[in-house]
């Protein structure tokens, strides 16, 4: 018996409440993984430079984030006088909102079904399933960048503005890298839902039937030059080191968020680790086959999103921060062609292959 | 270039593994002091006196000028600091009043958690400087 898809026409009550519930539990992750990926990030960086990390709050400093987040939440909130107020206090929820928007089109697993009244029901583990996901999401973080610059302009610091043109530059220019790199996942899977392009996942690799059968064509494998590129300018857009020249806290104080305190500091401190949950489920999503995997769905899900979080921190704490020029060089010069080849390659082998 | 890329990830990977801090979690653990330390100063005493002939040579030697010592007679007209006073934020540790020394009357201790709260705590007068214990200021 196939099971019946809830949809809001036919079962309405059924259908609103599995919704809220997704929603709810995707934010609730999310912001708990964003409390502790700041954990996370502070314990493995110590170690990798042979210090501790914190120690004193809680077990092994569990709890650090939580101490964190409410001494922020005490602290003054300084508007400065010359500031623009309302793009000052609008600036850190532009940076944070399109990170969380992001998550609700990813799928972080696969139908999960039950049984309700004596009939089968399905529920895709997605909060919604655009058709053009794919598009939605480099929209949301074409919109990141609004906040930055929003940030650094309204404080009127110059240190700020610096950032603010800095984050304006490089986000946009690597956004062209990212998304070309995009353009050859979905000339192959033929789709812009992310739903679609993880079911076009789980064929066998390269089309060859003679393999096992649980080797999936994760895109990874089709695309490994997109991979790249997408990681590194996934990094750049996401603004952490070795790009996180808006930031740059040893030449610019703290960059675009310098004049920020209390809690709008702690939305821009949560917007940073939100992007990065984001980019990661996003390359998890396009890459590695979303959900797929051994385990169940959603552990799936999650252990790939931590491997990418994990990569980003292990890079944090081992490169030094670009210079400008060599940004930009890397980002126009070497990133943007070798993504153009990257499409007219795949559309010569679509042509062939298909 | 990417050669020198994956090297760099593969030291910060090393040095995740267990065992690799080097942090010394300071007030509940401690490094080892060097026989030779030089910590707070410490004035050594007889059985009914301090050591000390107050000869001057000290004050003398001290490149900081942070010793001030009067001397006087006792009853057994036996020359003794009336006064012996370091100042202790002037005083840089180098060792010379212990070398300089004739008597072997003053030394210098393990003691380095010196920090105090008024200025005047800083002054380590005879009594004080008789009393400083090693390890413990």
């Amino acid at each position: 018996m196939t099971p019946e898809v809830l949809t809001l026409s036919n079962t309405p009550l059924l259908y609103t409440a599995a919704m809220l519930v997704k929603v709810v539990v995707a934010f609730v992750v999310t912001l708990l993984i964003v409390a502790y990926a700041t954990w996370a990030e502070r314990k493995i960086i110590g170690r990798m430079q042979t210090r501790c990390g914190p120690t004193m709050t809680g077990y092994k400093g569990l709890l650090q984030p939580i101490a964190d987040g409410l001494k922020l939440f005490f602290k003054e909130d300084i508007i400065p006088a010359q500031a623009h107020w309302f793009a000052f206090i609008i600036a850190p929820m532009m940076i944070l909102a399109p990170a969380f928007i992001s998550i609700s089109v990813i799928p972080f697993g696969s139908d999960y079904q039950f049984t309700y009244d004596g009939i089968l029901y399905s529920v895709p583990l997605q909060v919604t399933d655009l058709n053009i996901g794919v598009l939605f999401i480099m929209a949301m973080a074409g919109l990141g960048v609004y906040g930055i610059v929003l940030g650094g302009l309204a404080s009127n610091n110059k240190y700020s503005l610096i950032g603010g043109i800095r984050s304006t530059a490089q986000m946009v220019s690597y956004e062209l890298a990212a998304g070309l790199s995009i353009i050859a996942i979905f000339m192959l899977s033929e789709t812009l839902s992310l739903r679609g392009i993880v079911s076009a996942q789980q064929l066998p690799l390269w089309g060859l039937e003679f393999l096992p059968s649980w080797v999936h064509n994760w895109y990874i494998f089709t695309q490994p030059l997109a991979f790249g590129l997408f990681f590194i300018s996934s990094i750049a857009e996401i603004n952490r080191t070795p790009f996180d020249l808006p930031e740059a806290e040893t030449e610019l104080v703290s960059g675009f968020c310098t004049e920020y305190s209390s809690m709008k500091y702690a939305l821009f401190f949560m917007g940073e680790y939100a992007n990065m949950i984001t980019i990661s489920a996003i390359g998890a999503t396009l890459f590695l086959g979303g959900w797929d995997g051994p385990f169940f769905s959603w552990m799936n899900f999650l252990f790939k999103v931590f491997a990418f979080m994990f990569v980003f921190i292990w890079i944090r704490a081992t490169f030094p921060r670009l210079r400008y020029d060599q940004l930009m060089f890397l980002g126009w010069k070497i990133m943007l062609p070798l993504a153009l080849a990257n499409v007219v390659l795949t559309g010569f082998a679509v042509l062939l292959w298909q | 270039m990417f050669k020198e890329l994956a090297k760099g990830l593969s030291i910060t990977l090393k040095h995740l593994l267990p065992g690799n801090t080097t942090t010394v979690q300071y007030p509940k653990e401690r490094l080892e002091i060097a026989p030779r330390f030089r910590g707070l100063h410490r004035l050594v005493p007889t059985q009914d006196r301090e050591k000390c002939v107050a000869c001057y040579l000290c004050p003398t030697v001290c490149p900081a000028k942070c010793i001030t010592v009067e001397s006087a007679e006792n009853e057994k007209g036996e020359k003794y600091p009336r006064v012996y006073e370091i100042d202790l934020l002037r005083c840089i540790f180098c060792g010379y009043c212990v070398e300089a020394c004739p008597v072997e009357a003053i030394e210098m201790t393990s003691a380095y958690e010196l920090a105090n709260f008024k200025r005047e705590d800083f002054a380590f007068d005879k009594e004080r400087l008789l009393k400083s214990q090693e390890g413990a200021a």
